[in-house]
């Protein structure tokens, strides 16, 4: 069974920019995947399970890896939740676990590692798994995440819950509103773990276009500033991803970015390292 | 004074502040009158202009309260129930 999907669009984004850079290399982002701590080789796509806290995330996590996970906690400031993997129609898959938060601006350490690993591992999919019975607070994450990627699919769990509390979701209209794959399911009894699957996978293989849906400030002085900064930014740290969300969080005096820029964080997660670098030579 | 009552003959309102809330009343948010960081940790939690609120439990002391917002619980001192600007519902 499919899921509710936005229909493709003229103006959607691209897909995968890493296949089309450089052929059969999935992996753009290893390098800086391996800085954030996650080894990925052996997998074909990254796939990033983000949601607040309970919301059934793990109950999410172990369905799709059958429990075959591994609690990591990598030296320095890395994902610390679990990593594990699954397969489908022939794709491998490595899941990563991000600490549940509510949001990505706050000050907290759980924060900065799931904004870090969006912003820097850039993953190829990232699940947000919502609780159906409290969608409002949950947009507010999923929101923000939109921000920083367009490749999301959002698990819209304890469905059964919901309707239990006599809510109905209207999930075809939430996925028009987002622009990205909404996918109704109760993890907990495996509802609508395919429907996640199939939608994981089109969103990896850019089979659909997503087209998420972003907050604009409009200001003028406001865009201005933040594309003086983008630029200058990616002057610094040529390969910077982001640069214009990194930018607005600057200038709202963010503290984490902040020290991310002074402590050499930015630095580190820009610039691949040389012995990661693919057969493809930058400049040649 | 910081009540000010707005002239609607059907159900009036008033405005103050969260923390001069009464157990049983529901409230509006009208302004988050907090800066930095907690203000942000705050709109995150739910609580931002038009979001529906009311006390769930109030603690021993008063201090703090936990109050229902969209769906979910959350604690607040009452320093920071200060900051935030409601219209109380008429019962």
């Amino acid at each position: 069974m499919a899921a509710d999907l936005p229909t493709p669009n003229a103006n959607a984004s691209p897909p995968p920019a890493a296949s089309a850079a450089c052929g059969t290399c999935v992996f753009n982002h290893a390098a800086q995947l391996r800085a954030l701590g996650v080894d990925v080789s052996g997998h074909d796509h990254v796939v990033a399970l983000a949601g607040n806290p309970n919301t059934g995330k793990s109950t999410v996590f172990n369905a799709l890896t059958g429990l075959r996970q591994h609690v990591g906690n990598w030296p320095g400031k890395t994902v610390t939740g679990a990593e594990g993997g699954f397969g489908y129609r022939r794709r491998r898959y490595k899941l990563v676990d991000l600490p549940g938060t509510y949001s990505l601006l706050s000050d907290s350490q759980d924060e900065d590692v799931a904004r870090d690993f969006l912003l820097f591992g850039q993953p190829d999919v990232t699940v947000v798994v919502v609780d159906a019975t409290r969608l409002q607070r949950n947009l507010n994450l999923v929101l923000q995440i939109l921000q920083i990627t367009g490749r999301v699919v959002v698990a819209l769990n304890l469905i059964d819950e919901a309707h239990r509390h006599g809510l109905s979701l209207d999930q075809r209209h939430l996925a028009r509103e987002l622009g990205v794959p909404v996918v109704p399911m109760a993890a907990r009894s495996r509802r609508g773990l395919d429907a996640l699957l199939e939608a994981i996978e089109q969103v990896a293989l850019g089979t659909v276009a997503t087209r998420a849906r972003r907050v604009h400030h409009g200001d003028a002085r406001t865009e201005r500033a933040v594309r003086e900064l983008a630029a200058q930014l990616l002057r610094e740290y040529p390969g910077l991803a982001n640069t214009r969300w990194i930018a607005l969080r600057l200038l709202e005096g963010d503290p984490g970015i902040e020290r991310a820029v002074t402590d050499g964080t930015l630095d580190r997660l820009s610039s691949p390292t040389p012995h990661a670098v693919s057969s493809e030579t930058p400049g040649t | 004074m910081r009540n000010v009552h707005k002239g609607s003959p059907a159900g009036a309102s008033t405005a103050t502040t969260l923390d001069r809330l009464r157990r049983g009343q529901i409230a509006t948010v009208t302004a988050v009158d907090i800066h930095g960081p907690q203000r942000r940790r705050l709109m995150d939690l739910g609580v931002l202009p038009g979001s529906r609120i009311h006390i769930d439990r109030v603690s021993p002391l008063g201090d703090p309260t936990a109050y229902l917002v969209r769906g979910s619980v959350i604690a607040l001192r009452r320093e920071q129930a200060r900051g935030i600007h409601i219209t109380v519902e008429q019962e």
